[in-house]
């Protein structure tokens, strides 16, 4: 039954109408002319890698937002919805929101006031070249692998959804998003971000609305789950967090409170220069710290059209999904349940934009990561280390050529992703690498002018090389013993694994950091004013009506978030 | 920089996006009307209320931010 069903699924998907054919080749067409048309505009180094730093604080929110919110998101988390609930809310909200708030308050300003161009770039000011280097290497291969995964996804949905050669997909999207990036460098990236959010989510709205009105609203769709699988649950976000095996992630409460929401998604969102960049091309300081204060609200309500279609799987298909490793013929994986709802509720012309919203996912998620690939190789490898002093207009030029490059590398990455049984497992195992490190190595740096260049770089590198030993032994021989040790119990599974080594990382970065600094010899005061707390005058707003002020929304933020863990509890 | 303040609002271009996908999507449902497609409730007839709204969308944001207002 299962397998005819999914044959016939399939067998529907491939045929897409004109009309849906008429809307794919316009968005291509529309960002190729967006990207053409910016090319003007981006002639310096300054509007090539930041966007003249002229936007407005809702493009950079919007784009904040966007970038983040490629295919892997949109198939990813769906497929971690179907497998482990509503628990994968957690990413999106204490996971992600408070991260964002922290940014946007507490971090933004030290970025901005600095006028550096990346995250790597603030190390270089504050420790100095080696943990800059160090930082800048290792997110060069982060967002290489990443475009990988990005791509791994989207191959996903062209075979599922339209039957198309992977190779074929693969490459006009991938050369679509490297032509209109290496034209307008970060203006582009963010004018067809913007665009890509609003397409995503009107793509992609229909599967909830349609679906809850399918199982007659939430309760309805609670019921059906239910009944679909008995005994398990998959619908509160809190209550079945007290032990690893009550609930299907084989998560505990410390693993989101302290793994994700203090180490990873602080790390993530303060520090992953592919989400900072957006906000550093804000106009002002004032926008700067506003732009993820709005991203905040948005990112808090993508778990509509992303996390419900997940559980709406759950309730509403009549087979079961499995992992990716384990799939026989006629079976869908948990990262396809996305495309079997569109196909389940979209017929031509919705089903078009629903596929035009997963490429521009894709798309998005894409020129994120080659922009601040090119931004980061340009000025954090290759200007210092490889042609120190050459003409602005080099740099550009070699920024447009690494675009060019860092496309037909990630395309070699897209099959490293293949071999694993969720695509997410593999991602979180990257951040736990570099990201939650890099955490402790810049907030350290930021609030306490004592920290040295030698500690910063000792610190960073001692919590990188932690993870990785953590990952190899966790998921080497004697596994169970190391995930007892390391993830605090043998029942822990592959996220919350992923947790806990992010966050031990980070505490060895901080540890050996402060060690190493009571060693050496810190740098003197003036050689900081503007990168450490204590020594920086951040423009106060008591002027600024309440309404005006980022605080102000980031309280409100907090708020809402503090209701929805409430109302799912 | 001074040209950059005539660069054609992001906004702009989300409108257009809007009004060509609500008319494609809009005309597609209203051809369907008699005869829609095999999907689950194809009888709520998406297409033409979907589409209707992008074409509304599409119409304020490209009227609002058209080049030479000024706004980015």
């Amino acid at each position: 039954m299962a397998a005819t069903l999914g044959m016939l699924v399939t067998e529907r998907l491939v045929r897409l109408a004109p009309v849906d054919l008429a809307i794919v080749v316009f968005y291509f067409v529309l960002v190729l002319g967006i990207g053409f048309y910016l090319k003007r505009f981006a002639k310096t180094g300054e509007d090539f890698f930041m966007a003249g730093r002229e936007m407005t604080a809702w493009v950079a929110g919007l784009a904040f937002v966007s970038a983040n919110l490629g295919s892997l998101e949109l198939l990813g988390w769906a497929g971690s919805a179907y497998q482990y609930g509503i628990l994968a809310a957690h990413w999106y909200w204490i996971g992600a929101i408070p991260a964002m708030i922290f940014l946007g308050l507490v971090m933004m300003p030290f970025y901005y006031i600095s006028k550096t161009h990346s995250v790597p770039g603030y190390l270089q000011l504050r420790y100095g070249t080696a943990a800059s280097g160090l930082s800048a290497v290792t997110f060069a291969i982060m967002t290489i692998l990443m475009s990988g995964v990005n791509m791994y996804a989207m191959a996903v949905v062209m075979k599922v959804v339209l039957g198309w050669d992977l190779n074929f997909s693969i490459f006009v999207s991938s050369i679509t998003v490297a032509i209109y990036v290496a034209a307008g460098g970060l203006f582009s990236a963010i004018f067809n971000e913007v665009l890509q959010f609003f397409l995503i989510w009107f793509g992609a709205l229909l599967i909830p609305i349609l679906g809850l009105m399918e199982t007659g609203g939430w309760q309805g769709m609670v019921a059906r789950i239910q009944h679909n699988f008995p005994g398990q649950d998959f619908t509160h976000m809190w209550s079945n967090l007290g032990h690893f095996k009550d609930n299907p992630m084989g998560m505990h409460w410390t693993g989101i409170v302290f793994g994700l929401a203090m180490v990873q998604s602080m790390g993530y969102w303060t520090t992953d220069f592919l989400v900072v960049q957006r906000v550093l091309s804000a106009k002002d300081i004032r926008s700067a710290k506003l732009a993820p204060v709005i991203g905040a609200f948005f990112k808090m309500a993508v778990p509509v059209i992303v996390i419900l279609p997940g559980l709406l799987g759950l309730a509403l298909l009549p087979m079961h999904l499995y992992p990716a490793s384990d799939l026989q013929a006629g079976q869908f994986s948990y990262n396809e349940v996305l495309p079997l709802m569109l196909a389940r509720y979209c017929g031509p012309g919705l089903l078009g934009l629903g596929i035009t919203a997963l490429v521009a996912g894709f798309m998005a998620g894409m020129a994120g990561n080659v922009s601040a690939f090119a931004t980061v190789w340009t000025y954090d490898l290759y200007r210092p280390f490889i042609r120190k002093n050459a003409p602005d207009r080099h740099y550009v030029s070699m920024g447009r050529w690494c675009t060019l490059i860092g496309v037909f590398v990630s395309i070699g990455t897209a099959y490293l992703a293949m071999g694993f049984a969720s695509i997410m497992d593999y991602v979180q195992a990257l951040f736990g690498f570099f990201i939650a490190p890099l955490f402790g190595t810049v907030l350290l740096g930021m609030m306490w002018k004592r920290v040295t260049r030698a500690a910063g770089f000792w610190g960073l590198l001692a919590g990188t090389i932690s993870s990785i030993t953590m990952f190899l032994l966790m998921h080497g021989k004697s596994s169970e013993r190391w995930v007892a040790l390391f993830a605090l119990s043998p029942d822990a599974k592959g996220l919350a694994q992923d947790m806990y080594q992010s966050l031990w990382s980070c505490v060895t970065c901080v540890v050996v950091t402060l060690l190493v600094t009571v060693v050496t010899k810190p740098r003197p005061d003036a050689e900081l004013k503007g990168l450490v707390y204590s020594l920086t005058e951040v423009a106060h707003e008591d002027r600024v009506r309440l309404l005006h002020r980022p605080v102000f929304w980031g309280g409100v933020a907090m708020a809402l978030l503090a209701v929805l863990q409430i109302i799912f509890w | 920089m001074s040209e950059k303040s005539e660069i054609i609002p992001v906004w702009f271009f989300v409108g257009v996006l809007f009004l060509v996908y609500g008319i494609l999507i809009f005309a597609s449902g209203l051809a369907e009307w008699s005869h829609p497609p095999a999907t689950v409730l194809a009888n709520l007839h998406a297409p033409v209320w979907w589409g209707g709204l992008l074409i509304v969308l599409g119409a304020v944001y490209c009227g609002t931010f058209r080049p030479g207002r000024n706004k980015t």
